[in-house]
């Protein structure tokens, strides 16, 4: 197989694949963010976001369309982001395959450390929030799919919030994660260069801790009382 | 000065290797790191040893044939203190009375350790017949100025090709990765107009050599840059992924 085919039998191509899905799984990020927000215009606002989140694009869609067009691009480009994370891994640690008694880094960061982990943490996350909220099972105490605002505000009012420390503790992790993967995603697809690498690290900061504030902005101001 | 050296002696390829320890009583801060391994190994000899075998040859830093990672850093750099030299440019001042200094080889999947600290580079020569070439008609040498060439591109072109292939980007990367070395040796002629006619061949036909030898992948961690005694950085390495992306959408595979 020739061209953009080939691409998931080489090392750059299992690059390039791991960095479109991750832009495509930011800005799915950048919008789930934002709607979040929309708790803070009180319970009405936020469930009838919820609500036109499933009849979006009518009447040209029907009910639910959209929102199972957003769901066939956002898993796909999760699953082969995972593949091409744990075939690389697989492959970088092969690579090495007789180990240093000592080896220093001079340079790499705990972001760059950590992509691995803090990956496998946030889908273990995914797995969970999609219990919490989606479905509603086992971790929730008294899930209403008609009723997002209150599924949100008893969610993680819970359990002593222990769900909501398990939302800041994953927003830890997706703030790392999104800063080294963002800047990543330009060095990996060749668009960087030393003109813009110092604009693009500061962008990539700027994304991660924006994202990770108005998604913790929510289960903050739950357990200090300020919505619910 | 006093130092102990914990070195890395292997037979063979074959063989396991481990940690041996060297004591040395009297050595000049101004001998270089090299010079110090001649002493021991002159040391061994009388002593009826086997001596240290490892890789060097010019001893001014522009062959890259010297290769060892000291104290767990490729070619032994501290980043405040020295920086953009081979281990063969580093001297004994440096280092402190005293000290315990580990050696060890390059280790990667794609440089077989041949015996002591000695790999077998020949990984690199093949990703370089894959494609780090131009292919022109002989004959008399052309005007020098008869191409006319931006200066910019000039300087990026020369900056990859100060690349002396000694394979510590390789060795620093944890992921094993041949990707700064690979996207240099391609860099210098993609930026000429000399290599515009093989460009896309060429990128397909190296990373696919790369991908062969089993090195492993960039993680734009940058460990490599931070111990290229060229100082050669990842943005070849953007380029390369860029006019490899380009090659794809061209259709063109590889035929190595």
């Amino acid at each position: 197989m020739v061209g953009i085919l080939h691409f998931p039998n080489t090392t750059i191509g299992k690059k390039i694949i791991m960095a479109l899905s991750g832009a495509i799984w930011l800005g799915f990020l950048a919008g789930h963010m934002v709607g979040n927000l929309k708790i803070f215009m009180g319970a009405e606002h936020f469930n009838e976001y919820a609500h036109g989140l499933r009849t979006l694009g009518e009447p040209i869609l029907v009910y639910g369309q959209a929102l199972w067009i957003a769901r066939l691009v956002v898993v796909p480009a999760l699953v082969l982001h995972v593949w091409a994370a744990i075939t690389l891994s697989l492959l970088n640690m092969q690579a090495r395959d007789s180990k240093y008694v000592q080896h220093r880094k001079l340079n790499a960061n705990a972001a760059q450390l950590s992509m691995i982990f803090g990956g496998i943490a946030l889908f273990l996350f995914i797995i969970f929030h999609l219990m919490h909220f989606t479905l509603g099972v086992l971790v929730h105490p008294s899930f209403n799919p008609n009723d997002p605002y209150h599924n949100v505000i008893a969610g993680f009012q819970s359990y002593f919030y222990i769900p909501a420390v398990i939302y800041l503790i994953a927003l830890a992790a997706l703030s790392l994660h999104l800063y080294h993967g963002t800047w990543s995603m330009f060095q990996t697809l060749g668009l960087n260069n030393k003109t813009y690498t110092k604009s693009l690290r500061i962008l990539a900061w700027l994304v991660a801790i924006s994202i990770t504030a108005g998604f913790a902005l929510v289960p903050l101001s739950v357990m200090f009382g300020v919505v619910g | 000065m006093k130092l102990t050296l914990r070195v890395w002696r292997q037979k063979n390829s074959n063989t396991q290797g481990q940690l041996e320890d060297h004591q040395l009583d009297d050595v000049s801060p101004d001998s270089s790191f090299l010079e110090m391994i001649d002493d021991l190994n002159e040391k061994l000899t009388n002593e009826g040893k086997e001596p240290i075998a490892f890789d060097h040859d010019c001893r001014e830093g522009i062959c890259g044939m010297c290769s060892l990672v000291v104290n767990g850093v490729a070619h032994g750099q501290d980043r405040e203190l020295i920086k953009a030299v081979t281990i063969c440019q580093l001297h004994m001042r440096n280092f402190h009375g005293g000290e315990t200094i580990v050696l060890e080889p390059w280790r990667a999947k794609g440089f077989p350790i041949l015996k002591d600290l000695i790999v077998d580079r020949g990984a690199f020569d093949r990703i370089i017949q894959a494609g780090g070439f131009i292919s022109v008609g002989t004959g008399s040498a052309p005007d020098a100025n008869a191409s006319p060439i931006p200066k910019k591109n000039a300087d990026i072109a020369m900056d990859a090709a100060a690349c002396i292939g000694c394979g510590a980007c390789v060795a620093a990367c944890p992921n094993a990765s041949a990707m700064l070395f690979t996207s240099a040796k391609m860099g210098n002629l993609n930026h000429l107009p000399q290599g515009q006619t093989e460009r896309y061949q060429r990128v397909v036909n190296m990373v696919t050599q790369m991908d062969k030898e089993g090195f492993g992948a960039c993680t734009n961690m940058g460990e490599c840059e931070a111990v290229c005694p060229k100082e050669i950085n990842l943005d070849f390495i953007a380029q390369m992924n860029k006019d490899l992306i380009t090659a794809a959408l061209k259709g063109i595979g590889p035929t190595v």
